[in-house]
């Protein structure tokens, strides 16, 4: 039984239909990657999970649907990181990354990973006192990632990280996102532009054309296929 | 004007005036607290500081002296607080900052009435909270109430900087505050954080009135209303959205008032509210963030 599963999920906003009944699931410790044209419904797919846009369908988490209240589905054991990385710009570094764990209660926990947070990104531990806003990009992107992991997640949720970044910085992003996949048996849904640094980040992927699934796969059948990148993926 | 001999009585009239600016301050500080949550000025928090004060005063009647009638007081306050954004403001959470201002007049007008609904329309008076008798601080008499009104009123303030600062909850409230979205997708319950802020909020109130209510010596329904414009000018003074500008605002208007009126002769104590209001329009046209804020009006 996959981690997550997505069946027949639509959503609207108002009028307009964003998700026309997408089925989609992520395994346990897998990564999976969300692809498709600006406006195809990506980022609708993961507010779906998340409950912060209503929908119709059934989405399931470790065998149980999910509750339809955002704060409860982060309960449930879900990070999102959303487009524009949702940290909070007045706040410090530090209280940025105590308000990832909010939802916890095991305090030895959270101080055990308030500091692993800092040694696997130095830099924030640099700017602890410093407020998130005055960070950089890059640096912006990887306090976003671990206030997600101070939550201690199963599933991450991943809108566009590479968005605005030096390719550097993103390859770096990309790395410790597979080290958490390998090294915790994080699963991961990340939602990217950038077809080919998704597919060859993920094991599986899914292409959304206008709020549907016009291909699924497994990443390294897409990458190969040459007229699915010539017609979704436009490389 | 000023005699260089009558300096004791400056100090005298400083000290009276950060009296009546901690009242101002506690009750300033409740209106940015709600500010910041709810995106509004709550116009009922003079007149649910006046009800709280109504129920310390049947308490009192009923054999508690001050200081447990207090407690009971604020305590009751901030579940009353809480109980009230469940009712009235919960399902407005999502209208228009108008819509929910509106909302505030109409629990100003529903407590008012209520208050004279339930408690006569006679005036009633307060158990002191301090002694009365003066104190002599460097050969000046200073009145033991005065100091100890400015000891509670920050004391309170700093209670609840304190838990905004050091505590998992006040955190939570803050980002709330901040950054609905990002907060809910943390896991935080925003909608309750809110209905905590005006449970403070309610809370804080509540001591601002007790404050005042006692050296009054009489007091009705409408006490608190002028006290409610000086917390909205000493809020507006030091910006809106900064609780400690609220609190320097609220302090420096409180001994604005009060040497106006002592030193002035012709503003005595019926223009202060009119100097209040211009205090209020002068910071608007000049300096709309304040003092301490970040920005009252954003022009679009
Ligand atoms: N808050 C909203 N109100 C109305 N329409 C919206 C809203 N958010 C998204 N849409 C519409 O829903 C459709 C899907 O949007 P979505 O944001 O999911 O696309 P996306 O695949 O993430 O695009 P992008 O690559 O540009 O981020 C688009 O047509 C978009 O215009
Ligand atoms: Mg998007």
């Amino acid at each position: 039984m996959p981690l997550l599963e997505l069946r027949g999920v639509a959503a609207r906003y108002g009028p307009l239909q964003a998700l026309r009944g997408i089925d989609l699931s992520v395994g346990e410790s897998e990564i999976v990657a969300v692809l498709g044209a600006n406006g195809a419904g990506k980022t609708t797919t993961l507010r779906a999970i998340s409950a912060t846009v209503k929908t119709s369908g059934e989405v399931v988490f470790a065998g149980e649907r999910l509750p339809g209240r955002p704060e409860a589905v982060a309960r449930a054991g879900i990070a999102h990181v959303p487009e524009g990385r949702g940290t909070f710009a007045q706040l410090s570094v530090d209280e940025n990354l105590r308000l990832g764990a909010h939802v916890r209660r095991d305090r030895a926990g959270v101080k055990a990973d308030y500091d692993r947070a800092l040694e696997r990104f130095p830099i924030l531990a640099e700017r602890r006192r410093q407020a998130a806003g005055t960070l950089s990009g890059g640096e912006q992107q990887q306090l976003a990632l671990a206030r997600a992991l101070m939550q201690r997640p199963r599933l991450l949720l991943l809108d566009e990280p590479s968005l605005g970044l030096a390719p550097r910085v993103v390859a770096d992003f990309f790395r410790v996102v597979a080290e958490l996949n390998e090294q915790e048996g994080l699963s991961v849904l990340v939602v990217e532009q950038n077809a080919r640094l998704a597919l060859a980040s993920s094991s599986r992927a899914y292409v959304l054309e206008v709020g549907r699934v016009a291909v699924a796969g497994a990443s390294a059948e897409l990458q190969r296929h040459e007229s699915v990148r010539r017609s979704y993926l436009g490389y | 004007m000023v005699g260089a001999a009558d300096w004791a009585g400056v100090a005298q009239q400083v000290v009276a005036g950060l009296s009546s600016g901690g009242t101002y301050a506690t009750l300033a500080v409740a209106l940015v607290l709600i500010y910041r949550a709810t995106g509004v000025v709550n116009f009922a928090q003079g007149e649910l500081a006046m009800f709280s004060t109504f129920v310390a005063w049947t308490l009192t009647q009923h054999g508690f002296s001050y200081w447990p009638a207090f407690a009971l007081t604020v305590a009751a306050s901030f579940g009353g607080g809480i109980a009230l954004e469940r009712v009235v403001i919960r399902p407005v959470e999502r209208a228009s900052v108008l819509t929910v201002a509106i909302v505030t007049i109409g629990v100003f007008f529903v407590v008012n009435g209520a208050a004279f609904w339930i408690w006569s329309p006679q005036v009633k008076s307060m158990p002191n909270a301090f002694s009365t008798r003066p104190i002599r601080i460097a050969g000046v008499a200073f009145s033991i109430s005065d100091l100890g009104i400015i000891g509670v009123s920050l004391l309170a303030v700093l209670l609840l900087w304190f838990f905004f600062r050091f505590t998992k909850l006040g955190l939570a409230m803050r980002a709330a505050a901040l950054n609905p979205e990002s907060s809910r997708l943390t896991g935080i319950r925003v909608s309750w954080m809110i209905a905590l802020g005006w449970g403070l909020a309610t809370a804080l109130g509540a001591v601002a009135g007790l404050m005042a209510a006692p050296p009054l010596g009489s007091f009705d329904q409408n006490f608190m209303q002028p006290i409610l414009l000086y917390a909205f000018a000493g809020a507006v003074l030091g910006g809106i959205d900064s609780a400690l500008g609220a609190v320097v605002g609220s302090l420096a208007l409180g001994v604005f008032l009060n040497l106006l009126g002592t030193y002035v002769s012709w503003v005595g104590t019926d223009l202060r509210q009119a100097a209040a209001l211009a205090v209020i329009l002068g910071v608007l046209l000049v300096r709309p963030a304040g003092l301490f804020g970040q920005a009252l009006v954003r022009r679009v």
